[in-house]
């Protein structure tokens, strides 16, 4: 298993509130959980997952993340078991999406 | 929500999407969350992905208005399989259930039995939970088991949910002891083809389990449907007795002689009088318990 941590420069500030949990530790498919509290502009995210030597892939991901959504605060941890990249963004989107709605 | 809402499928949801779809709307609260990160030691010590739930929500909520305990089993994280911490979950809210005195505890089986990874506290995470149901059951409570999960429920969960006060099923989920690929297995394909779908879904399926009388009802796979039949379910006897489980065992001793010398359950269909049991495996939930009224087995 390989395990990473990544700290984002996004936008936005999310306040402590109700965590949210996506997805399955299956194969191919990964669970996120979000929590909110961090740092300001800052999204800290860590990754455990049993397929290694994928680093600078999980780094392209989670830049474009960061980019496309304002996950300042968020701590964003991920359990994965190969889940391919399309997976991983699709998954992040739907947890964002969670955490919006939980947290309106 | 719309009025009326596609069918969702029981089969395709996760544990915490089937859990908000049986309970009442918003009613689900959930005991040891994933931030708690009570996931499994022993996969972390084999430096394996673990779940942080550790592949079991559970939680109070209210079912029909009613207070109920709620556990659902994720059926994809490790085919469902109950380890240490999956096991505590499961006997800590049992436990609870005796002090809280809900309308039933309701269990979503989705789990291929004992995690081989933590196999001896697996086991003896079984025989902790058994033995909790059964003295809840002793108590008083109610047990209502839900079994429409890809993973089916096999092993010491099929031990568990037979341990039950009444189950719900769809065809889609599976029921038994020993799983297709482990008789297979131990006994060659001559006795079990574990890849014959039609034969593993004809045999552990819940319309052979609903002939037999082992679900108390069959229903389509619908989350919605489950939710009905659990509702219907909610009022009923419970408490276990010596005389009971003994009446229990004079049953299957009389259902083993009458069927032993069937191979397929196409042959114990033939047997029970299933009017046409080429057709059964194609017929809706509805059409299929009409049918069923006339010849299925008496009631466990």
């Amino acid at each position: 298993m390989e395990r990473m941590h990544y700290e984002l420069d996004t936008r936005g500030t999310a306040e402590a509130c109700k965590p949210v949990l996506v997805g399955v530790t299956a194969s191919g498919n990964c669970e996120i959980l979000v929590e909110g509290g961090g740092a300001a502009e800052r999204c800290s995210i860590s990754v455990s997952t049993s397929a290694r030597g994928f680093a600078p892939i999980w780094e392209a991901v989670f830049k474009d993340f960061g980019e496309r959504h304002v996950a300042g605060g968020l701590k964003i941890e991920i359990n994965d078991v190969g889940a391919t990249p399309a997976v991983v963004s699709l998954r992040l989107d739907q947890a964002l999406e969670a955490w919006e709605e939980h947290n309106d | 929500m719309t009025e009326h809402p596609m069918p969702r499928s029981f089969h395709e949801a996760s544990a915490r999407d089937r859990l908000r779809g049986v309970l009442d709307a918003g009613s689900f609260h959930e005991f040891i969350p994933p931030e708690a990160r009570a996931s499994s030691p022993h996969l972390a010590m084999l430096d394996q992905p673990v779940a942080l739930d550790d592949g079991l929500v559970i939680g109070a909520g209210t079912l029909n208005a009613s207070p109920v305990l709620v556990a659902s089993q994720e059926g994809l994280f490790l085919g469902g399989a109950i380890g240490e911490v999956h096991g505590a979950k499961l006997v800590g809210l049992v436990q609870r259930a005796v002090v809280d005195r809900p309308k039933a505890v309701l269990i979503l089986f989705d789990s291929g039995g004992v995690r081989l990874h933590e196999a001896n506290a697996g086991l003896i995470a079984v025989s902790e939970i058994l033995r909790a149901v059964l003295g809840a059951r002793a108590d008083g409570i109610r047990f209502i088991g839900l079994i429409g999960g890809s993973g089916g429920c096999f092993g010491g969960t099929g031990l568990i949910a037979r341990c039950c006060d009444v189950l719900v099923m769809s065809e889609e989920g599976r029921l038994a002891m020993s799983g297709p690929e482990v008789i297979e297995t131990v006994h060659g394909v001559e006795e079990f083809d574990s890849r014959d779908r039609a034969l593993v879904w004809r045999v552990t399926g819940g319309k052979n389990r609903y002939l037999l009388g082992e679900a108390d009802r069959l229903v389509d796979d619908d989350i919605a449907a489950f939710r009905a039949a659990a509702i219907e379910l909610l009022d009923g006897p419970a408490g276990l007795t010596l005389e009971a489980v003994e009446a229990e065992h004079v049953r299957l001793q009389a259902r083993w002689t009458r069927f032993q010398s069937c191979d397929d359950a196409l042959d114990i269909w033939t047997q029970l009088g299933v009017p046409n049991p080429a057709a059964v495996a194609m017929m809706p939930a509805a059409e299929f318990v009409a049918m069923a009224e006339t010849c299925r087995s008496a009631q466990s």
